[in-house]
């Protein structure tokens, strides 16, 4: 995908509730936002994929575990081992993890309370896509979840430590659900999906208080836009 | 054929919930320790025999059920 505008599959799973925003992020910062029903087998002629927050499905048998068999998620799939960028925002994360594209595992709080408040994020690793123009930052950006405890047993936080794909922490004293080794966001091998539980398309404006995560979106864009297209 | 599955969080995974329950059985004036809580899911499969319906239901629980990560599981077959 190339060109002026790029196109952004968002998707919409019966239960999703940020699709909207992240589209309106998405067409605020120069892209093209293209909803896409969790039913379509395919995806139309996009650079980059949203999972966006919500409910998918009821979050009935596990968060995300019901979503991963929607038929639009073989095509997100294929948009993934092509190479295209992927972005998983709190349940988008949570439909990652289930469908393996990501490791771990989102789990209820350790408080069992929904947390809805801005958390500072440090940016560990900016050799993404999606992190490249954070410069280092601590990042301001509002959680709303109550299942985003991400997990992973010791011999796997060790090896995603060494391969540097931590790429966004709780910063100290500020991790929100008791995630293993303060994540809040990790990437797959090949760095091209991210899933988070934050959400950057609530920090878009000054208006909403904080623009922190226009960055990560605009790195979803420029590689939606200097990708070659992905056939899916 | 009946099926039964249970899915609990694996020994050593934190289980706020199970934690949750212990101390308000606390509160009632229980005496215990160590409550985990889990999930069960009865279904009805068809199955030439016992051996097939639990291979099927071993398939459920590794690809939908459990998630292997957090959860381990248990499958009680009842005939008929």
């Amino acid at each position: 995908m190339s060109g002026e505008r790029p196109r952004i599959a968002v998707l919409v799973f019966p239960g999703s509730n940020d699709d909207r925003d992240a589209a309106h992020a998405v067409d605020a910062l120069g892209a093209e936002a293209v909803p896409v029903w969790h039913a379509e087998p395919e995806l139309p002629d996009v650079g980059g994929v949203v999972l966006p927050g919500g409910f998918s499905y009821g979050d009935y048998l596990r968060c995300g575990a019901l979503a991963r068999f929607a038929p639009a998620m073989g095509a997100v799939a294929r948009v993934a081992a092509g190479g295209g960028p992927v972005l998983g925002i709190c349940n988008g994360f949570q439909i990652l993890c289930e469908a393996s594209l990501l490791p771990g595992v989102l789990r209820p709080n350790a408080s069992l309370s929904f947390v809805c408040r801005d958390v500072d994020v440090v940016v560990e690793h900016e050799d993404t896509p999606f992190t490249a123009g954070c410069g280092g930052k601590t990042l301001t950006i509002p959680v709303k979840h109550g299942e985003g405890c991400w997990f992973g047993d010791a011999a796997l936080v060790h090896r995603l430590e060494a391969e540097r794909r931590i790429v966004l922490r709780y910063a100290g004293g500020d991790n929100p659900n008791g995630s293993v080794a303060d994540v809040a966001g990790v990437v797959n091998k090949g760095r091209n999906v991210l899933g988070l539980m934050p959400h950057p398309e609530h920090a878009v404006d000054p208006l909403l208080g904080s623009t922190d995560g226009a960055p990560l979106l605009s790195g979803l864009i420029e590689a939606a836009r200097t990708l070659p297209a992905v056939v899916v | 054929m009946r099926a039964t599955v249970l899915v609990r969080p694996k020994a050593g995974i934190l289980d706020p919930q199970g934690q949750a329950v212990e101390s308000s059985l606390r509160q009632l004036g229980f005496s215990v320790s160590g409550a985990r809580v889990g999930r069960v899911v009865d279904l009805e499969l068809s199955a030439p025999d016992p051996a097939s319906a639990r291979a099927t239901l071993e398939r459920m629980c590794e690809q939908l059920l459990a998630n292997p990560l957090i959860e381990s599981y248990e499958i009680e077959l009842s005939g008929g």
